[in-house]
């Protein structure tokens, strides 16, 4: 009964959804009040019965109902009753259930908090919403019901993956998915000021705000990915360059483009119609990725194949989304012109070249995501280009980005004195190119080119990026001081400058190796010495183990910690898993896991040695959290309390 | 500078920052390319010589030797009709399951051995490579032919 009512709801909801994306559209063509305030109505209507779909499969999880298909596919009795809940997003029909749950409370949230747009333009805004939402809703219902029924219904489910059956993956996707669905807010806004054609520095602020939100929940969600590709399946990797990956990482890569492009058409009303393409290009990205991964096609065409209903309807969508967006702007976008102009040392052009230099580098990974697809279809074999490739074509781009990142945060507006500018950078420069050269020496006792070359960035920018804060605590009494927004950029910019620091690090002194071990027996990797104590059975909820204990000491023979790394077997799917042992501290981690039975009572083990990994993922949370600040500035609240003036936005004051 | 100068100055950047990575795209993209052949054409030798290639097929019963104590291992792959003999060192993947379906990096050495540098076995039991699936499929079709007329489907060089 409960799976009907949540199969009745969805149907609700699209009927809803259709409300809400073609009336408000009318009633702001036509100027009709009555027309245009259906739409915050019908948003509120549509995520009340997505709610209620999502919360009856979820029911249907936690009560074992097997008789549901989705169910007894994707869950088991013993499971517990955490992952029986993120089960529901698991696979492909819950993931896309949550994809729309997601959509409607993002729409949500632009209702109640849109109140001081123009009403026809937040009629269009949650309108063009309501299209996308129809498409989803469409989708769901027309090729991946999670409710259908199973009969007769299974006695016990057939477990969710063990892979899955992990903290860091439980709330990994919803994260992205919120990153994902965030940038269709971006979109919406654009089309919405394409369709009523006055497109002025306001709508730059309107929408900065949701697209940095969106921003930075993406980058949660791939930092939380790639975390755990680390420790649960990665044997200590953190990147693997796989399609999956790459579909996340293409739409941040021009979402963070279009965060420093609105930025530009904001403060001084440039870049619009470049904009309004990266907006267009950031959502479209999003839909390619996350339908590609869910449905199997960038992995090879033949998996088109195996359920070609699925794979037309992406198609079909993603062509009238991109499409219709296109011709509109190619429609709209000239006649958007800009008056202002400014001189070649300027932020203009440095906020230009960070924009083309991640274009390149988005068109680069696509390239390699998608060149294995190109050459099969034009019968020329099998490939796979591996991340050796990648990793040397992306520095191509992200070289001269990290360096400019950091001179065009301290270059003016308009125009920039090229006397004061040298004067500024000067000590930075200094300060990293001594600090980048000295530091790796010092610490791990060697240098070479291009490990020289990343720690002077990361150096760099994390010294470019606290000259601000320092400035401005050092002012004197009652001067201004920084704005939330110059704040949430200088984090931001930190923020990379040590995930650029852990990735060079990590690349050039990880140490990492198999050997053979028994109880007893002490290896010595990296300095460290590495004692198997024990080696005993596990007996977990739903799977059985084999257990290492295993002590780390370092060089001088003083405890460092103690490991437990497993080789888990699942009692209902019967796989074998690697759990490993990680001793992470600061600057580095200390990694093991156990391999396969050797024979005479050893095992094969991998131990690892990977210096400042954690500042990959400290990077990312930093970035967020600058992110984070950013939204948190005052002027996109003030625009909000006064929105009925028409006056232009305040000037620029930073 | 003038709003038609600034156009002309990002599309000039573009297509400079576009034929500079074109370039250097296609120029890496010649070293990386790792071709997958099938097992068939690598007994046939019809293999790149002298660089690394990828293999699938099935992990052959009872293929697997190690010597005790030793990460050192070997076994045979299929595709139905040919064996190969692989050899790696290492950790192996935990779906790696004799019978079941298997990818391996590497290149052939000169005593006809495989050397796999990498070995891959799929997150899932039930996902399978797409080109192991379909050399598999292509070879299993010939089977009862060729039992039928009691030939022996694989043809070394």
């Amino acid at each position: 009964m409960i799976p009907e009512i949540g199969q009745f709801a969805l149907i609700l909801a699209l009927s809803l959804a259709i409300c809400q994306g073609v009336l408000p559209l009318i009633g702001a063509h036509r100027n009709d009040a009555s027309m245009m305030g259906i739409a915050r109505t019908a948003a509120t209507g549509q995520l009340l019965f997505v709610a209620v779909a999502f919360a009856c499969l979820t029911w249907a999880f936690l009560s074992d109902d097997f008789s549901v298909l989705y169910v007894a596919n994707h869950s088991q009795l013993s499971l517990p009753t955490v992952y029986k809940i993120s089960a529901v997003w698991s696979a492909h029909e819950g993931s896309l259930l949550m994809w729309i749950l997601i959509l409607a409370v993002w729409t949500m949230a632009v209702a109640r908090y849109s109140t001081g747009l123009p009403e026809a333009f937040a009629a269009r805004v949650i309108g063009v919403l309501g299209l996308l939402s129809i498409g989803f809703l469409l989708f769901a219902i027309l090729t991946s019901n999670p409710f259908d029924r199973l009969v007769p219904a299974a006695a016990d489910g057939a477990d969710l993956n063990p892979l899955l059956q992990d903290p860091g993956l439980a709330i990994h996707p919803p994260l992205l998915y919120i990153g994902y669905v965030g940038f269709s807010v971006a979109f919406a806004f654009a089309i919405a000021a394409m369709l009523s054609g006055d497109l002025d520095r306001r709508w730059a602020k309107w929408t900065r705000p949701w697209t940095t939100l969106a921003w930075l929940f993406l980058t949660l969600g791939i930092a939380l990915g790639s975390w755990w590709a680390y420790y649960e399946l990665g044997w200590g990797g953190w990147w693997f360059w796989d399609p999956v990956e790459n579909a996340s990482f293409m739409p941040w890569l021009i979402g963070t483009a279009l965060i420093h492009s609105l930025a530009v058409t904001e403060r001084r009303g440039l870049f619009k119609s470049w904009t309004l393409l990266l907006a267009i290009t950031a959502f479209s990205l999003s839909l390619l990725g996350t339908f590609l991964v869910r449905s199997g096609i960038i992995v090879s065409v033949h998996a088109f194949a195996t359920d070609p209903t699925r794979g037309f309807f992406i198609l079909g969508f993603l062509a009238v989304v991109v499409l219709g967006a296109l011709v509109l702007y190619a429609w709209r976008a000239p006649s958007l012109d800009s008056e202002a102009g400014f001189g070649l040392l300027s932020r203009e052009t440095f906020l230009l070249l960070n924009n083309v230099l991640l274009v390149v580098a988005t068109a680069l990974v696509l390239m390699g995501t998608l060149a294995p697809l190109v050459i099969e279809l034009l019968d020329g074999g099998k490939i796979s280009i591996g991340p050796p490739w990648f990793e040397v074509a992306f520095l191509v781009p992200t070289l001269p980005l990290v360096l400019l990142l950091g001179v065009g945060m301290h270059t003016a507006w308009r125009t920039q004195n090229a006397k004061s500018w040298l004067a500024v950078l000067r000590i930075p420069a200094i300060v990293a190119l001594v600090i980048g050269v000295v530091l790796p020496i010092m610490f791990y006792g060697r240098v070479s080119l291009l490990l020289a070359v990343g720690c002077v960035m990361a150096v760099w920018i994390i010294a470019t990026s606290l000259m601000l804060p320092l400035r401005s605590l050092r002012r004197e009494k009652g001067s201004a001081g920084m704005t939330r927004s110059q704040l949430g950029m200088s984090i931001a910019h930190l923020g990379m400058g040590l995930f650029v620091l852990g990735v060079t690090v990590v690349s050039a002194f990880s140490v990492e190796t198999d050997r053979a071990m028994q109880p007893g027996q002490t290896l010595e990797v990296a300095g460290y010495e590495f004692e198997m104590r024990e080696l005993r059975d596990v007996q977990g909820v739903n799977y059985s183990a084999i257990e290492a204990v295993i002590e780390i000491r370092d060089g001088g023979g003083e405890f460092v910690g103690e490991v437990r790394p497993q080789k888990r077997q699942y009692l209902v799917q019967k796989n074998w898993m690697t759990e490993a042992g990680i001793k992470a501290t600061w600057n580095k981690d200390l990694f093991v896991a156990l391999g396969d039975q050797l024979g005479n009572g050893s095992w094969s083990v991998r131990i690892q040695y990977k210096p400042l990994i954690r500042f990959i993922w400290l990077g990312a949370l930093v970035m967020a959290l600058g992110g984070l600040v950013t939204v948190s500035d005052r002027r996109y609240r003030l625009e909000a309390s006064k929105a009925s003036e028409t006056a232009p936005a305040t000037p620029e004051s930073a | 500078m003038k709003p038609r100068q600034q156009r002309m100055l990002a599309v000039g950047l573009a297509v400079l920052g576009i034929a500079i990575a074109a370039a250097f795209t296609l120029r890496a993209f010649q070293d990386n390319m790792m071709f997958f052949v099938e097992i068939s054409d690598v007994v046939a030798g019809k293999h790149p010589k002298q660089r690394n290639f990828r293999i699938g097929g099935l992990v052959v019963d009872g293929s697997v030797e190690r010597a005790e104590g030793s990460l050192d291992l070997r076994f045979k792959v299929t595709d139905t009709a040919c064996e190969l003999p692989v050899s790696y060192t290492g950790v192996l993947p935990d779906l790696f399951r004799e019978g079941q379906g298997v990818v391996a990096h590497g290149r052939l050495g000169d005593d006809g051995v495989f050397v796999a540098d990498k070995i891959l076995a799929k997150h899932d039991e039930n996902y399978m490579a797409p080109e192991v699936a379909d050399s598999l499929a292509k070879h299993v079709e010939g089977k009862t032919a060729s039992l039928r007329q009691g030939t022996n489907r694989c043809n070394p060089q």
